[in-house]
């Protein structure tokens, strides 16, 4: 607590009840006056409520379209939180405003990276913004698979992505040997309103599989699976959550549900379609770990995956799947889903627990690593959706079947998300060491005349049709000098001019930098510079001169990869290095030049 | 963190709990809260025995305090209390923390007692992290005392009356010390109005706007045979004065130490040449004794600090350079290679007591502000300070604050309701001494009943008009904690300058 | 090993022993080795978000912070190898490329040791432009020369203050160092203790005092006297380093390392000194 300076607006009795219905659905505010002779407060309450800062901000947003100042003062005052703080936290997010936008309307925000940029998003937002409605370019919006991508915040009703109420087609619906996605599509359907249809699908086994094998036996089978991370990091699960298990309580489990690497979209696919899945997985993850409570964290673009999900925590909690004493186990273990509100970095694990603490997302400095000092301080397992559903089938088959799936380094199946030029963009489950040749061709192959392949997604690199034969495998990856990420296969075809894609890149990162250590501050900043300047060269039909910049390009990759706080700023630079690598800007494209790129490869 | 405070302060905002008790009613809240305590069996009776004396004289006087006695005498509720006292009884360290709100009462020294009771009932003094707390309000206020600038004290707090004491000094100082106490300041200005004190020289100190009833103060200055005013500034005490010295800055113009409130003895230095004919304090003493006929010569700070240190035995150990060399000291420091005292009283836990008989529980009995409020004069008025100013204003008057509001009387907004005051009305204040003028502020931090003022602009306004002067017998402080006053909106706006935010 | 049991490792190949807790700078500090520092201060938590202080731990995928990295038995580290020496040179060049540093001594030794050449950039390199802020008699702000080190907002905050006037606001190369909503300082949660301004290392915070005498090109910190003395105002024994230059106080500083308030001030200790001028 503290002595707050609250300013002299005031919120709007709308504004009030937006945040009060927040505050009241928890714990209610942070000051109880009592009496005029007595006063109720202290930092263990305002502490305690600092995580609604982010939800009351997202009421606020949804109810009158943006944080004013007398919104944003309720807020501070009813939370205690200095409003100084408050609007920094506030201002950090892509959707929140803090200026009045003049309109009552939704807004539409409109995809601007990748596939949808090469699918024509500048066109959409013109034909948008001539018909009077309110828009915002947005970075990747995580359907990347039906381009252009659009996202509708609702003002005073719910936000909604319109292509949701379309019938969902997996392209590999009900074919054999899917694992994750077996549930998901035509046959055999479950449906991911309902905890019936699930557990009648054999849902709910792996937990009662877990409470058997106990959270040791759990943890170990983890381990024996081989069973790695699918966010990018590639980290073994069951290490960590040993790790975590060894820890003193109280622990956390989070799901980083915050899928924002351009390109991706399966963790949103599962979520929607097996909400059950994720939670029951979990689950179990909290009873390995010894945690009673877990927090989704869903980015703020994907409302119906966080619609999904609620239902999915109603649900299992009113059959006993979540709740005290679960299936008469005596664990107990509650479920909390907060939304992300845009910000790529909050998928950063520790800026990630910065974000649902209430405050600004930015990444902490490793170590001391989220097994000790996570959420809130504590022991903290946090693992995305893909890599937690892995976890059923381990539990409930033993690690040592799970590992015998792929490859020797790379264990089980693995989703890959792909658009751009491909016939049919989508997500695809693969076990581990198909080839990026095979994989295509499971989406009916490139149209057109291969160009590159983004691999990895922004924080990945291109590589070029000479690698279709590299397994999509950790260990093949990485021989390739590239990173299989979060599992993004983008297709170029040669029609495409990457110049502006890549400085498309460059500019995401500038963007969604956090703007915490300088490396990654500046750096994306003069990164993009760089690439502005090779466009305005071309433009204007000047010879575009690689060498000096290459040269800089290479400083500014090795001190951002070397020195910046997080991943994020060590990998800001890496795609448009291998663009540049690979001779894929620096030339107009099509027919009609000579074939090779003026620059070279540094 | 608890807070008892009358109103809802900057601290009051960072505790757990405040308690927001009626004006001078601390001591029935410390009874109840130890009475509370012993109830409960939470007190620590190991250390009583120990180390205390007259628990149970103690424990009979706060029988009467009851919770709801207490609610019914402090306006706070018995559940609130009962808190509190659980809280602090039960905790593993714990601190009393107090200032002027405690000691601008006529019963200072009582309220105090209430709170040492209350360590000593839980043993909660003479360790590291718990203890008894006066903050001091001044940078040397503490120094003050240390020097034997107190009417029964030696330097060191050696009583005057202790012939061995008086003998060792008189030895160094070459002249004989009268046995008897002199008279503290409250005390002073009885004596001129009954005209016993004629002649006063008065350094670094505004009574002429501080004093409580300040038109009574001023007055009998103002009648004095001789007043000789040693000052910075021309005071408004000063202004009065038959003979001025203009004296340097102390903390910036000359050498030598200042104590803080936690006893640490840290040094001041000159950083700047007095202007104009002020001089060094010293130097003026030395140079006033001469003309009367001693030669003192012209001492430096270190050597009356030696001097000092020859004859303390509290200070001993904390040689100049040392005070150079570690930045500061804290009292007792016996000897050179003692490092100083974090806090006193753990002779308390020590088997034998330092030889002592342990620490006295005192009866004390709650006894509310001397002036009642009345239909006349309905509202309470109390007196602080803002963070930005400081006491008379002598000093921060200068200070371009962008945070000043100038000097308002605050009331709680059902008191302005039911004035039909707004904030930026211009009020009379009134207690049976006098009648100010002043803009009102409307504050959701008072309770109803209560007003509020600092009093840092006595030109502009002249606070101390209304206060209480009536004091301690024991500590010789005016009551500028509790007045009773009423407030009357004006007919129309009267144009007062006001300080205001400067460059605003 | 018990928490209290020295820790020892390498720096630039020499041994070297800190107390358990101490961090890679201190063990820098104690080889002896000169390390440059941005947004760290003894007085504050390391927030390790400017990266200039940035050693080579073997083993260690990345560069690490010496300010916030915790030394351990036995790490080896390097302070003056390529990557290190690379990565200095960027952060300071990257600083300098975008703020006013010229207020910032020790800034330009280090980029001018490091090589650091912030104009290679082009003119056309984006840079921090906002407006002096002048809104009362005790301090500016030219956030020109911010270098968003976070130092001004933590000593706002729970590291001494905790007033929470300011914070950051903003994301990337748009993250400002603000109030709510940017309102004046006056109608902030500003209690003018000055404590911001003190840690602020490039003077984007300055005393009006100084702003003035530097605009009247009068401002001679060379010609200046600093003389340790205590507060005149409450009992707490604020230590107050005054800066004096023709006989004036021109600034009051406090020491960070002394143990009453770590160098932290109130309003009064920090502006309260014109009267012994006599105004």
């Amino acid at each position: 607590m503290a002595d707050l300076h609250i300013g002299v607006d005031r919120a709007t009795v709308a504004e009030r009840e937006a945040v009060d219905a927040v505050v009241a659905a928890s714990l209610g505010p942070a000051v109880i006056v009592e009496s005029d002779r007595l006063v109720r407060g202290g930092t263990a309450r305002r502490d305690e409520r600092r995580h609604l800062l982010l939800p009351a901000l997202h009421a606020l947003q949804n109810r009158v379209g943006w944080i004013s100042p007398g919104g944003l003062n309720h807020v501070a005052e009813v939370l205690q939180v200095p409003p100084a703080e408050a609007y920094g936290v506030a201002t950090f997010y892509e959707m929140f405003r803090v200026d009045d936008p003049g309109h009552d309307q939704d807004v539409v925000h409109v995809c601007v990276d990748g596939p949808c940029q090469i699918a024509g998003s500048a066109e959409r937002l013109a034909e948008l913004r001539a018909g009077g409605v309110a828009t915002h370019a947005s970075p990747c919006l995580g359907q990347c698979e039906r381009p252009v991508a659009e996202f509708i915040q609702g003002r005073a009703r719910p936000d909604r992505v319109e292509a949701d109420r379309e019938p969902f087609a997996l392209p590999q619906a009900g074919q054999a040997g899917l694992r994750l996605l077996r549930r998901i599509g035509r046959a055999p359907r479950v449906d991911p309103g309902s905890i019936e249809s699930y557990v009648a699908a054999g849902g709910y086994k792996a937990l009662a599989a877990a409470f058997g094998r106990g959270p040791d036996g759990v943890i170990e089978e983890v381990v024996a699976s081989g069973l790695m991370g699918r966010g990018g990091a590639a980290f073994p699960t069951g290490v960590k959550w040993r790790a975590v298990a060894t820890e003193p309580g109280p622990r956390y489990v989070v799901v980083n549900a915050d899928e924002s690497e351009p390109g991706t979209f399966k963790d949103r696919t599962l979520m929607e379609n097996d909400p059950f899945a994720v939670i029951e997985a979990t689950t179990i993850a909290g009873f390995a770990t010894g945690a009673s409570k877990g927090w989704i964290y869903v980015r703020g673009e994907y409302p119906f995956a966080t619609e999904r999900l609620a239902n999915a925590i109603a649900q299992a909690t009113e059959a006993g799947f979540l709740g005290r004493g679960i299936a008469r186990s005596g664990f107990d273990f509650e479920l909390e889903i907060r939304r992300g509100a845009g910000a790529y970095i909050c998928g950063e694990e520790t800026a990630l627990f910065n974000s649902i603490e209430g405050y600004r997302g930015e990444p902490r400095q490793k170590p001391p690593f989220p097994t000790t000092n996570g959420l809130f301080g504590r022991p903290t397992a946090i693992n995305n959706p893909e890599t937690l559903v892995n976890v059923l089938d381990i539990v409930i088959d033993g690690g040592a079947a799970y590992a015998d799936i792929g490859t020797e380094g790379s264990t089980g199946s693995k989703l890959f998300c792909l658009s751009g030029h491909v016939a049919r963009p989508g997500l695809y489950e693969v076990d581990f060491g198909a080839t990026l040749g095979e994989v295509l061709d499971l989406a009916g192959g490139v149209v057109g005349d291969l160009q590159a392949i983004l691999l990895g997604g922004a924080a990945g690199s291109f590589v070029g049709p000479d690698s279709l034969a590299m397994p999509l495998t950790f260990e093949g990856a990485r021989a390739a000098g590239a990173s299989l990420g979060s599992g993004v296969v983008m297709a170029f075809d040669s029609s495409v001019d990457l110049l502006p894609v890549v400085t498309r890149l460059a500019e995401f990162f500038r963007n969604e930098s956090c703007g915490q250590c300088v490396p990654c501050r500046v750096g994306t900043v003069r990164q993009h510079e760089v690439l502005l300047g090779i466009t305005a060269d071309r433009a204007v039909g000047a010879p575009v001169r690689l060498d000096d910049r290459t040269v800089l390009l290479d400083e500014i990759d090795r001190a951002m990869k070397d020195a910046s706080i997080c991943g994020l700023g060590h990998t800001a630079a890496t795609a448009v290095r291998s663009a540049i690598d690979l001779g894929l800007i620096g030339r107009p494209p099509g027919p009609g030049d000579d074939g090779h790129p003026s620059g070279g490869a540094s | 963190m608890f807070c008892v405070d009358p109103r809802r302060t900057s601290s009051a905002k960072f505790a757990d709990l405040w308690l927001g008790l009626t004006v001078g009613t601390d001591i029935a809240l410390a009874n109840a809260i130890g009475r509370h305590i012993i109830a409960n069996g939470w007190h620590d009776q190991a250390f009583i025995d120990h180390s205390t004396t007259g628990f149970e004289a103690y424990r009979e006087s706060v029988e009467p305090y009851t919770l709801e006695h207490a609610s019914a005498i402090t306006g706070v509720p018995a559940s609130a209390i009962a808190e509190l006292a659980e809280a602090y009884a039960t905790a593993e360290t714990a601190q009393i923390l107090w200032t002027l709100g405690i000691t601008e009462h006529h019963n200072a020294v009582d309220n105090v007692l209430a709170l040492c009771n209350l360590a000593l009932l839980t043993g909660h003094v003479g360790r590291w992290g718990s203890g008894l707390v006066p903050l001091r309000g001044q940078n040397n206020v503490q120094g003050g005392g240390d020097m034997g600038a107190l009417p029964d004290r030696l330097p060191g707090f050696q009583d005057v009356a202790d012939p061995d004491a008086r003998a060792r000094f008189e030895a160094v100082w070459g002249a004989s010390i009268p046995p008897d106490p002199g008279i503290h300041l409250t005390l002073m200005f009885e004596a001129m109005a009954t005209r016993d004190l004629r002649a006063v020289y008065c350094i670094g100190e505004n009574p002429a706007d501080s004093e409580a009833d300040v038109a009574h103060a001023r007055k009998l200055l103002a009648d004095l045979d001789l007043l000789v005013v040693q000052d910075i500034f021309l005071t408004t005490t000063a202004e009065l004065a038959d003979v001025v010295f203009p004296a340097s800055v102390g903390w910036a113009e000359s050498e030598g130490t200042v104590t803080s409130s936690e006893r640490r003895v840290q040094r001041v230095r000159a950083a700047v040449p007095p202007p104009g004919d002020a001089r060094d304090d010293i130097d003026i003493i030395a140079a006033l004794a001469e003309r009367m006929g001693a030669d003192w010569g012209r001492p430096t700070a270190n050597e009356l600090w030696d001097e000092l240190r020859s004859l303390s035995p509290l200070h001993q150990g904390m040689s100049w350079e040392r005070l150079e060399s570690e930045g500061g000291l804290q009292w007792p420091c016996p000897s050179e290679d003692h490092p100083g005292s974090p806090f006193l009283h753990g002779w308390l836990w020590e088997d034998d007591l330092g030889g002592r008989s342990g620490a006295p529980f005192n009866v004390v009995v709650h006894e509310g502000p001397k002036e009642e409020l009345t239909d006349e004069f309905p509202l309470r008025l109390t007196t602080g300070r803002a963070l930005d100013s400081f006491n008379t204003g002598v000093q921060s008057g200068s200070l371009s604050s962008p945070i000043r509001y100038g000097e308002t009387i605050d009331l709680s907004p059902a008191d302005a309701d039911r004035l039909g005051i707004v904030d930026g009305d211009r009020v009379l204040v009134s207690s049976v001494r006098g009648s100010i003028e002043m803009p009102a502020r409307v504050q959701a931090d008072l309770p109803t009943g209560l007003t509020f003022t600092t009093f840092h602009f006595p030109e502009l306004v002249d606070v101390n008009l209304l206060t209480n002067d009536a004091w301690d017998k024991k500590s010789g402080t005016a009551e500028f904690k509790a007045a009773s006053v009423r407030v009357e909106r004006l007919p129309f706006e009267r144009s007062t300058a006001q300080p205001g935010p400067a460059g605003g | 090993m018990s928490d209290e049991t020295p820790v020892r490792l390498s720096i630039d190949g020499n041994e070297v022993e800190v107390p358990a807790g101490a961090s890679v700078l201190d063990a820098c500090n104690a080889a002896g080795v000169e390390t440059p520092t941005l947004c760290y201060a003894e007085n504050l938590t390391p927030v390790n978000a400017c990266r200039v202080c940035v050693v080579e731990q073997e083993g260690a995928r990345t560069l690490v912070p010496s300010c916030s990295r915790q030394a351990e038995d036995g790490m080896v580290i390097e302070t003056d190898s390529d990557r290190v020496r690379h990565s200095r040179k960027m952060v300071l060049e990257f600083l300098g490329s975008g703020v006013d540093l010229s207020q910032a001594p020790d800034l330009e030794r280090w980029g001018a040791r490091y090589g650091a050449r912030p104009d290679r950039y082009g003119s056309g390199a984006e840079r921090i432009e906002e407006d002096i802020r002048i809104q009362d008699d005790l301090y500016i702000r030219d956030y020109d020369k911010c270098v968003l080190c976070y130092k001004c907002v933590e000593a706002c905050g729970d590291d001494a203050q905790h007033t929470f006037a300011i914070a950051v606001a903003g994301r990337g190369f748009g993250a400002r160092i603000s109030t709510e909503f940017d309102t004046t300082l006056p109608d902030s949660a500003c209690v003018y203790c000055g404590n911001c301004v003190a840690v602020c290392p490039t003077n984007a915070l300055q005393f009006k005092t100084e702003f003035d005498l530097r605009q009247a090109d009068r401002w001679k910190p060379e010609e200046q006297t600093v003389t340790r003395t205590v507060c005149s105002y409450c009992g707490v024994g604020c230590n107050l380093e005054l800066h004096v230059q023709d006989e004036t106080i021109v600034k009051v500083t406090s020491p960070h390392d002394h143990e009453v308030t770590s160098g932290h001030l109130c309003i009064k200790g920090r502006f309260g000194w014109q009267y012994v001028h006599g105004n």
